[in-house]
């Protein structure tokens, strides 16, 4: 790009000439980290999710949004096999994380659970100390050191933008902290095990509106570390914090595209009338 | 409480509007010089069109959609926006207009100078500053400023009116001067629309600022809302 600057007269404003223009979508497009194809579920008879495809882009935020029952938290849930804790389910298709087949019977689900973390809507820190909360996972991997841990800890709540918060009370409760807190605590943990991917279930629905602008803050910078999938009955919030958003309706992926034209102009009328309010 | 993301947008948003006022800004003062130093190049190369003004307008209005979209923006935010969308628009046409001077000049430089410029010339060092002036007014954030945009208005539309009287004498004196004189009448017109966008986006400004919509009332009236 050349730039040719000028001082406007008068008010001495360097102005460029030359410019080269942006547009407001410009950015590069990375590769899928999660790659799902023909995945079906069912719950017993209740075949919940239909035929999902979709590539999930490495180090972005994509939404899932979509009415009650309509199979995005059962799909998140696929992602870090925690469908398994249910009963009678059965899963079809393939979902791949980063090359790791997460369903073949080869995979060690424990390390699928590592690399593929999760937040949940309602927190919950365990009746442990704040310290002993974020460093869980590594102690339960066998990590005992205490210079690691410590370092563990303090990076993974600076990562969770709670570090100068609590830092002078680790040793306390992670029961005694506010709502928001106690969720960037459960952030913590996750990222302390150094995941690859981060899911989160409606993480803000128990959270006031400036705990939620906080986790939402929160979430342009994990992005730069790790990837995101949020599901969010919030549409305010997928618009704010996701780069693509995906919309489920009855268990079936209606539309998938990047945020800004998925509230600007969705190409599917069930996906605008659902945006806009008009389901009757 | 900080939105750094959305902060990062509305940035950037303001800094396109500024190059698109720095570009459209040159480009009037550039077409207005192309008939004072009696130059035709200068006049064809802004008729030839102006590639990155229109790719900005598009951009910004694009911008404004999608910040729409997925900020929520509210208050402030949101009039800041509106805003933008207007002033994208009255710099575009001021862009629009420049070439409009350009098209006239081109028109009456094949003939000889008609008269010596005076009050053209004048209308359009008025109408440059206003066009700056009413921007700047955004960058700051200076109601007062727009307010003193706004008050340079009248002097356009009367050295309008003045130019017109002056050249309806030539014409009326010898038709061999119409075609020029018709071309000078235009430019004449092209100026003061221009110190009207430049009003507008003052107006805008305004309301950005004092959420007070001060369009069509008299500076003296302004109505408390």
């Amino acid at each position: 790009m050349t730039v040719t600057e000028t001082a406007a007269p008068d008010t001495g404003l360097r102005i460029s000439t030359e410019v080269k223009v942006q547009s407001a979508a410009d950015r590069e497009v990375r590769e899928p980290d999660i790659v799902i194809k023909d995945v079906n579920l069912s719950y017993g008879d209740n075949h919940v999710l239909h035929d999902i495809s979709m590539d999930i882009e490495d180090r972005r935020a994509t939404a899932l949004i979509g009415p009650s029952g309509c199979g995005k938290s059962t799909l998140l849930r696929c992602l870090n096999r925690m469908n398994d804790l249910i009963d009678n389910v059965k899963i079809t298709g393939s979902i791949m994380v980063k090359g790791l087949d997460v369903n073949a019977a080869s995979t060690d689900v424990i390390e699928v659970r590592r690399r593929v973390g999760m937040v949940f809507q309602k927190s919950n820190p365990f009746p442990k100390s704040i310290y002993e909360n974020v460093i869980y996972g590594l102690r339960i991997a066998g990590i005992n050191d205490k210079a690691t841990l410590d370092e563990a800890c303090e990076r993974s709540l600076r990562g969770a933008a709670l570090w100068e918060e609590v830092k002078d009370r680790l040793q306390e409760s992670g029961l005694g902290l506010s709502g928001g807190q106690m969720q960037r605590v459960c952030i913590a943990r996750a990222i302390a095990v150094e995941p690859e991917v981060l899911l989160m279930d409606e993480p803000c629905s128990a959270l006031d509106p400036i705990a939620t602008l906080k986790i939402e803050e929160l979430i342009y910078s994990l992005k730069e570390k790790y990837t995101i999938v949020i599901v969010t009955h919030n549409l305010q919030q997928a618009a704010r914090v996701s780069d693509r958003t995906a919309f489920f309706w009855l268990g079936r992926l209606v539309e998938y595209a990047p945020t800004p034209d998925m509230f600007t102009k969705p190409k599917e009328k069930l996906t605008e009338d659902y945006i806009t309010g008009r389901f009757g | 409480m900080e939105r750094h993301h959305f902060e990062d947008e509305l940035k950037t948003l303001k800094n396109r509007l500024l190059e698109m006022g720095a570009l459209v800004e040159d480009r009037v003062h550039r077409a207005v010089h192309s008939l004072i130093d009696r130059k035709a190049e200068e006049a064809e190369a802004i008729i030839a069109g102006d590639r990155e003004v229109n790719e900005l307008h598009i951009e910004i209005d694009d911008r404004c959609l999608k910040l729409l979209a997925t900020q929520t923006p509210l208050a402030v935010d949101l009039r800041l926006i509106t805003s933008a969308i207007k002033i994208n628009s009255d710099l575009e046409r001021i862009g629009d207009q420049a070439v409009n001077v350009a098209e006239n000049v081109v028109k009456m430089l094949p003939q000889p100078t008609l008269k010596p410029l005076i009050d053209i010339p004048r209308m359009a060092e008025i109408a440059e500053k206003m066009t700056r002036d009413a921007l700047d007014s955004f960058v700051k954030r200076d109601p007062e400023l727009a307010r003193d945009v706004l008050r340079r208005d009248d002097e356009v539309d009367q050295l309008k009116d003045q130019v017109f009287r002056e050249l309806l004498t030539y014409m009326m004196a010898d038709p061999g001067t119409i075609q020029r004189a018709l071309a000078l009448i235009l430019i004449s017109r092209n100026l003061e629309r221009i110190a009207d966008h430049a009003t507008n986006i003052a107006e805008d400004v305004i309301f950005l600022v004092e959420a007070k919509d001060v369009r069509h009332h008299h500076l003296g009236e302004e109505k408390a809302q």
